[in-house]
């Protein structure tokens, strides 16, 4: 179902020229949504998506997390990642970590708030949800949470679990 | 005077995405090519949000919209081709 | 709004720099991942912000729809870059390690290890 919202509401955002909206391209908008929701289930039948439930709350957490705490993040890594280009100092290696996460939404997020987080890059994920880690400036061959990506995970399981 | 800075900011991007090529020409493996690739796919997304800007029109964006994309669908192919497993 | 145009092209532009310059800096393909996907995302991001305060002037003084139908599409093509730039790099990664390609100048390598454990155990149960 949400699958079926989203898509029906990104065609229309995508089409949406100034004016009012047709009626064919509503119709439309219907069936690029149903052909997408029943691609999505038949092609996660196997292996379902496990994805926490939606409510409106967790949407607006998760615009609060992109435009907060994600946006300083991305910032930081980048004036951080900038100084590395410049001095050329790193001392890079692969750690590993488990934040105990359990659908794959928040796994998704978590990766992907690393990869783009200061110093770090996701390299793998194991089915257990350990976390593989390149780090440009290895602190600590063992580090915690709070060292790798601060409040991350705390937020990765607020959202999507 | 807008349309003046994109258009400068657009040869500069334009310049960087050439110059990637010698990575991409050089890259000692596999991998390090893919990476310069996907530089250069950012590039020419950035390239052509701002040529939408210049020339006023919106389906420049929605190309970039479809490019970005593709470019990931191209992205994970050669990963997955790295991998060994196509 | 020019001085906004401005300053986020320059910002874009001078993160763009860095990360091609970081394609030729770094030493290995994991380093070269982080200049390249952090910077270049960030860079496009703010061409970006370049190309929305544009439309959000010319909105304010024309008052025609097109430049609202302009930021909302830069909008989604800024949140499709961000989400596939990062999975991208996370494919990419996993994949130049899978193919055996170590970190150069790695004080630790877990992954190795980790992988090094498995790789016995699975040779035990055949």
């Amino acid at each position: 179902m949400f699958i079926f919202v989203v898509s029906f509401l990104m065609y229309l955002l995508l089409v949406w020229s100034g004016g009012g909206i047709p009626l064919i391209e509503i119709l439309i908008a219907l069936g690029v949504a149903s052909v997408v929701t029943v691609a999505f289930r038949t092609w996660n039948r196997e292996r379902a998506v496990r994805s926490g439930r939606l409510d409106p709350k967790r949407v607006v957490d998760f615009l609060h997390y992109l435009f907060g705490p994600f946006a300083v993040g991305l910032a930081k890594a980048n004036i951080d990642v900038a100084k590395r280009v410049i001095t050329g100092e790193i001392r890079p290696g692969i750690v590993k970590i488990n934040p105990g996460l359990r659908t794959d939404i928040a796994r998704t997020l978590l990766a992907d708030s690393i990869t783009l987080t200061p110093g770090t890059l996701t390299v793998d994920v194991d089915d257990d949800g350990t976390f593989f880690i390149h780090w440009i400036y290895v602190e600590d061959e063992d580090p915690s949470e709070e060292q790798l990506y601060g409040s991350f995970g705390d937020w990765a399981r607020r959202l999507a679990e | 005077m807008s349309i003046m800075i994109f258009i400068f900011a657009a040869a500069v991007v334009a310049v960087l995405a050439i110059g990637v090529v010698g990575r991409l020409a050089a890259g000692p493996t596999v991998p390090d090519r893919a990476v310069a690739l996907d530089t250069m796919n950012t590039f020419v997304i950035s390239l052509m949000m701002m040529l939408a800007a210049v020339y006023d029109s919106v389906v420049m964006v929605d190309i970039a919209i479809v490019y970005a994309a593709l470019s990931f669908v191209g992205t994970m192919f050669i990963a997955r081709f790295i991998e060994g497993e196509v | 709004m020019f001085i906004f145009v401005a300053i986020f092209v320059l910002i874009g532009l001078a993160f763009n720099l860095l990360g091609a310059i970081s394609l030729y800096r770094f030493p290995d393909v994991y380093t070269r991942l982080h200049g390249a996907t952090k910077c270049t995302t960030f860079g496009t991001l703010f061409s970006m912000f370049a190309v929305v305060a544009y439309a959000l002037g010319r909105l304010v003084m024309t008052g025609e729809a097109r430049f609202g139908v302009l930021i909302i599409h830069s909008a989604i093509a800024a949140f499709v870059l961000l989400v596939t730039n990062a999975t991208g790099a996370h494919a990419l990664a996993r994949a130049a390690h899978r193919s055996g390609l170590m970190p150069a100048r790695a004080v630790v390598d877990r992954l190795e290890e980790f992988d090094e454990v498995r790789a016995k155990r699975e040779g035990a149960q055949v």
